[in-house]
């Protein structure tokens, strides 16, 4: 009885929390997305499915987000996959946890002055204007969609090699040892033993950057310079600028709900994936 | 095979073909000599076992005919090939490594099929599997082919990684501390299977261990090592008579020791002195002089504990007893030599009358049944 009482005392805290500041307002969103807004902005009461009815409307960052943190996702997976493997499997363990810190430390600057140096590095006078005085024609980086992705990795990468570097680095050598024992060469040993045990790390990765990815709108609206568009820029424009609220909330509703069957489709692939629940504490 | 002088060869005299051999191999961690030019062969069928405490070099060995280790100098021939070179995955040895480092991503039948499948060309998925029943039910984990490898216990794992290497049919089987990590029980079990299935299979196994009990009960052969070397390879039975230091005696079977100084020697006799003055006679094998430190070592059941005194026989006080079944060990206190282990026979115990802690009473042995040996 007395530790149950000290269970509920400790978990308090974060149940208000959750309550408050997350049950409550997703129920303010739900209910908001069934209503109407109001003639000078705002919210009027109704139940009607016209908001998402017109969710085409904002068909491109839809399609924007859902193709770019996907492939964001992807390309800093293939980025950060090497990486990782280096730091957990070939760098010098003197040199190892200088090598983490490098990778983390961009962290240590605000995500706006870095995508502020990419627009500079993107900008009319950094790239292009080297690849232009090169012969190769003028080209146009910023404000691209290729300027928001390269934004996304570079911003994103840490999340990714972190969790890949810690299942490679528990991943027990031996087993490598005992594979190469029973004849398969190197890159063999990498797809049978290697690669499967590391899933864990790369879908915790995975998820990590695609959630983080679906909600932004920073690096869009900085390096995409309102030509491409995230779910993200286009709440803030329809909470803050055009106050259409109910809208907004169906908009957002419907980003809940990718993202919630995504985080399923996440659980049930680690449950396949072995089923020791410790892989999951990585999450 | 009796008695060797150090970092000579150690091959098995009754010359069978060799299926592996060591040519100086030596191996060095910065300044550790891990193995100190290691020259042995490893006949065909044999079961051969490394003793030697933890950190001797018995691994590294192994690991070099597995070929997960380059010698730093030296050669390593597996049926006739020099292999020195070889990476692992092309040699036909296998290992059953100390923590079994079985795949936790596959079942128990896919673990045991992973060298089959390594294999080019590849067999077939129906000869794979055939050949891992036939691997389960010789381990005896018939229909545990399905199973996840954390449902299985620790010995049921041991058997498993012993499946996966045996089905490969390898040239060499290495087993590096393959039962330290299973309860006594379980592991007496498994020596006797470990050694019904050498038979039965015919491969040859090379055993590491630190367990004399476990080289004993299980070898043809035993290698003793010390520091990266061999000291002395021969038959279990050769070891524990013809020890030929104090190390090896003491790391085969129990023994007692007097430590003096080889007074005397005339061919295989020779007389030991204690620091207090006691003389006693011994058969000598080593290349012992006479002013040498040395050691008499005498076996337990050599020793006779009887009550009353007779000539040359030595005053003890019984310190302990264990009644062991058929013997009775007794711990017994000389003022001069210190304690003694006297194993006595349960019929001579009966004919002497038993002896409780604290009483006095009189031991002797023959002087053939002691053993001047060197110290290092
Ligand atoms: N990879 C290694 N790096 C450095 N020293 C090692 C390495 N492997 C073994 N050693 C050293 O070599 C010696 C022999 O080790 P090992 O063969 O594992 O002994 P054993 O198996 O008899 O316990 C030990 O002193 C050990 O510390
Ligand atoms: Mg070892």
């Amino acid at each position: 009885m007395q530790r149950r009482l000290t269970t509920w005392l400790l978990l308090a805290p974060a149940g208000v929390w959750f309550a408050v500041m997350l049950v409550l307002p997703l129920c303010f969103v739900l209910v908001f997305s069934f209503g109407m807004r109001a003639p000078a902005g705002g919210y009027v009461p109704a139940f009607t499915f016209e908001q998402y009815a017109n969710l085409p409307a904002r068909g491109t960052a839809f399609l924007n987000t859902l193709t770019l943190a996907p492939l964001g996702t992807l390309l800093s997976l293939v980025i950060a996959y090497p990486l990782a493997y280096f730091l957990a499997m070939r760098a010098d363990p003197k040199w190892r946890t200088t090598l983490l810190i490098l990778v983390i430390v961009p962290f240590w600057t605000s995500i706006l002055i870095r995508s502020y140096a990419w627009i500079f590095i993107l900008g009319g006078q950094g790239l292009p204007a080297i690849i232009e005085w090169l012969g190769f024609g003028p080209v146009r980086l910023i404000n691209t969609p290729f300027a928001v992705l390269t934004g996304i990795v570079y911003g994103y990468l840490p999340l990714m090699v972190l969790p890949v570097y810690v299942s490679l680095e528990r991943l027990d050598k031996r087993l490598l040892e005992a594979s190469a024992d029973l004849g398969a060469p190197p890159l063999r040993s990498f797809l049978q033993v290697t690669l499967p045990l590391s899933l864990p790390g790369v879908a915790t990765g995975c998820m990590l950057v695609f959630i983080l990815l679906m909600g932004e709108f920073l690096i869009p609206a900085m390096l995409g310079g309102g030509k491409v568009f995230f779910i993200g820029n286009a709440l803030v424009d329809l909470f803050l600028q055009s106050r259409n609220w109910a809208f907004g909330a169906a908009v957002a509703v419907t980003l809940v709900v990718i993202m919630l069957v995504t985080v399923s489709l996440y659980m049930w692939l680690m449950r396949r994936m072995g089923g020791q629940r410790d892989d999951m504490a990585l999450m | 095979m009796q008695s060797l002088p150090h970092g000579t060869s150690a091959t098995d005299p009754d010359t069978k073909p060799l299926i592996a051999e060591f040519r100086a191999a030596t191996k060095r961690y910065g300044d550790i000599l891990a193995a100190d030019a290691l020259s042995f062969g490893i006949g065909k069928g044999e079961f051969l076992s490394f003793l030697g405490p933890s950190g001797c070099g018995k691994t590294t060995a192994l690991r070099m005919l597995a070929g997960f280790e380059t010698p730093t100098s030296g050669e390593v021939y597996l049926d006739g090939e020099r292999v020195t070179d070889v990476p692992a995955y092309k040699r036909p040895v296998n290992m059953v490594f100390q923590h079994y480092a079985l795949f936790p991503h596959l079942t128990v039948a896919d673990n045991i099929g992973y060298g089959l499948r390594q294999r080019r060309p590849r067999p077939d998925r129906a000869e794979v599997a055939r050949k891992v029943d036939r691997a389960l039910e010789m381990v005896r984990l018939t229909g545990f082919g399905p199973r996840r490898i954390w449902e299985m216990s620790g010995g049921q794992q041991q058997r498993v990684a012993l499946a996966r290497a045996i089905v490969n049919e390898p040239k060499v089987l290495l087993l590096d501390e393959p039962l330290a990590a299973l309860d006594r029980k379980l592991r007496r079990e498994m020596q006797i299977e470990l050694q019904t299935l050498q038979r039965q299979l015919g491969i040859t196994f090379v055993l590491v261990t630190h367990d004399q009990e476990e080289a004993l009960s299980m070898s043809d052969r035993i290698c003793i090592m010390q520091s990266g070397r061999i000291v002395q390879s021969g038959s279990p039975t050769a070891l524990y008579d013809q020890p030929v230091s104090r190390y090896v005696a003491d790391f085969v079977g129990k023994s007692n020791f007097i430590d003096g100084t080889l007074m005397t020697r005339s061919g295989n006799a020779g007389q030991v002195q204690t620091a207090t003055g006691h003389r006693f006679a011994g058969r000598l094998a080593g290349p012992l002089g006479p002013g040498a430190n040395a050691s008499l070592s005498i076996r337990p059941e050599q020793i006779g504990l009887a009550h009353a005194a007779r000539d040359g026989a030595e005053p003890v006080t019984v310190i302990n007893r264990i009644f062991l079944g058929e013997h009775t060990e007794y711990l017994v206190r000389h003022a001069a030599l210190g304690d003694l282990l006297v194993l006595v026979a349960r019929q001579a115990e009966a004919a002497e009358g038993g002896f409780a802690p604290g009483d006095a009473g009189h031991v002797t042995w023959a002087p053939e049944a002691g053993l001047i040996l060197g110290l290092d």
